[in-house]
């Protein structure tokens, strides 16, 4: 009987313990899922809370739920992992031991690691809409804004959903105009990258997008100080921008009991992991996966969906003794809202940045180019994440390796021999 | 990518004028490369930072990021800020003959 210890009902957490039930009879394997609370939240919903499109009782619900029968669930903090003992202790005192653990306890935000940003002005002109609260607050506060100065941070990289702050751009844009303020608000979006995203293609097109919307782009801005008594950022090398309603994204670390359990984390808390088997480089027993690794990925429901698939079979391998399959190509899928009821789609892996054309093949989805299909896609992926992602099935057609077949190959791009 | 003669060596750079290959690189090409950046002393602090950088990337093939380096180099993010202006993790990156560090995604 083998013991399978999953840390973490969220995304990864839920949808890798479904896929290992299907797999492994009771009689073969237990599956445990911990997680601290019994709040499932759906996270992209976070984007439309605060222009009241959506609320936070409507994208929440319970953990415990969304796993399958046969799955044990236990409601507690995790006080630490010790590696060697292959045992978790639990924060009720009890413990835990594993033949094979599975951490997906995801980022969480760490704003406190950022000066001033929630001292004076945090939750009523600074404001994060990364969590359900401070989306709700950010809520009311629009509610009635009438203009000013509203900008938008990304403090530093990695984050959650790295369009997310973008799409929260477009979304405001598309906001004010309808209450028809537009005019009497001054857009800023402030990053600490050296241009609107981090891959060119995409990049381009997003800055081009932000400059229609005139939405000033402040680049390369590490964010210091957020003086919310004073209306300003301050960057780490002296840099000033001035707000009157600041939407900032605070730094993400990993769970905190990683960085108590020796030998699992990086400096960050997040789970130093191989990026094609998904096999944690702590211990061959203790596999990663979603926002909790320290992979070159976004941290995304895709990613973690796309991974869930190489996971489960490694973790097969794994206990039968068989060797691991090096199989995940870093693939990301998003949709980016922009807007007045259209959305982008982007599709890219480890080593191809998002590019234009169809997905997934010549006749689907306009990739890079804003479209209302796209727009019902990003509305349609709720119903799926609860319906399918979180059961873990499969969407017809659409498996964990990117495909190339519908997209359009820049000529200069020697990169790209690779996937090709 | 070109060839450049920086402390009276041939070293290989690339677009951004990082050294393509790190084992090209020794104590003088990084204070020429430093002079180049506008900082015209190496200070014991600087050199914390650049001896830190180098060994980050010898165990984990990057180098920090500015976060990274504000946790665990032992000089805080402000400091770094002073001594390589602008951006510390790249700058440092760039004297410390490693490649620039692939932190954000």
């Amino acid at each position: 009987m083998h013991r399978i210890v999953i840390l973490g009902g969220g995304t990864g957490g839920t949808l890798t313990a479904n896929r290992l039930r299907k797999v492994y009879s009771p009689d073969a394997a237990t599956i445990t899922v911990v997680d601290q609370n019994n709040d499932h939240v759906y996270q992209p919903g976070l984007l439309f809370v605060p222009f009241g499109l959506t609320h936070p009782e409507d994208i929440v619900r319970p953990r415990g739920r969304q796993l399958h029968k046969g799955i044990d669930y236990r409601i507690s903090a995790v006080e630490r992992v010790d590696v060697a003992g292959n045992l978790v202790h639990l924060g009720d005192g009890s413990e835990l031991s594993y033949d094979v653990l599975v951490v997906a306890t995801g980022a969480v935000l760490s704003p406190g690691e950022t000066e001033g940003l929630t001292g004076p002005g945090w939750n009523e002109n600074v404001f994060t809409f990364y969590e359900p609260h401070g989306a709700a607050a950010l809520e009311e506060r629009l509610t009635w804004f009438d203009g000013g100065r509203l900008v938008v941070n990304v403090v530093d990289m990695p984050i959650k959903c790295p369009v997310a702050p973008l799409e929260f751009c477009f979304l405001a844009d598309w906001f004010f105009r309808e209450k028809g303020i537009r005019d009497k608000v001054d857009m800023t979006y402030v990053t600490p990258l050296d241009s609107a995203f981090t891959k060119p293609v995409a990049a381009k097109q997003l800055g081009a997008m932000l400059s229609e919307r005139n939405i000033e782009l402040v680049t390369e801005f590490n964010t210091g100080e957020v003086d919310g008594a004073g209306g300003r950022l301050v960057s780490f090398d002296g840099r000033e921008v001035p707000f009157d309603l600041a939407v900032v994204i605070p730094v993400h670390s990993g769970a905190s009991y990683v960085a108590r359990s020796e030998g699992l984390g990086d400096e960050l808390g997040f789970v130093m992991t191989d990026e094609h088997t998904l096999q944690s480089k702590a211990a061959p027993n203790v596999f990663a996966i979603g926002d909790a690794t320290s992979l070159p990925v976004s941290k995304a429901g895709s990613v973690t969906h796309f991974e869930g698939e190489v996971l489960v079979d490694n973790i097969c391998r794994f206990l039968a003794g068989e060797p691991l399959r090096a199989a995940y190509d870093g693939h990301a899928n998003c949709f980016i809202e922009t807007g007045f009821s259209k959305a982008m789609l982007i599709d890219f892996n480890y080593d191809v940045e998002p590019l234009t054309g169809h997905f997934p093949t010549k006749v689907g989805l306009p990739l890079l180019k804003e479209s209302r299909l796209n727009h019902l896609g990003k509305l349609m992926f709720q119903w799926f994440y609860w319906h399918g992602l979180l059961p873990g099935r499969d969407i017809p057609g659409i498996h964990g390796d990117m495909p190339m077949a519908g997209k359009v190959i820049p000529s200069d791009t020697n990169k790209l021999e690779r996937a090709s | 990518m070109t060839v450049d003669t920086i402390a009276g060596l041939a070293v290989d750079l690339n677009d951004e004028g990082f050294l393509v290959d790190p084992s090209q690189w020794n104590e003088d090409v990084a204070a020429e490369l430093a002079r180049r950046e506008g900082i015209d002393v190496l200070t014991d602090r600087h050199w914390l930072v650049i001896n830190f950088m180098r060994s980050e990337y010898e165990t984990k093939g990057t180098g920090p990021t500015v976060r990274v380096l504000g946790k665990t180099s032992g000089v805080p993010i402000k400091e770094l800020y002073e001594l390589f202006p602008k951006g510390p993790a790249k700058l440092a990156a760039k004297i410390a003959g490693i490649p620039k560090p692939r932190g954000c995604i």
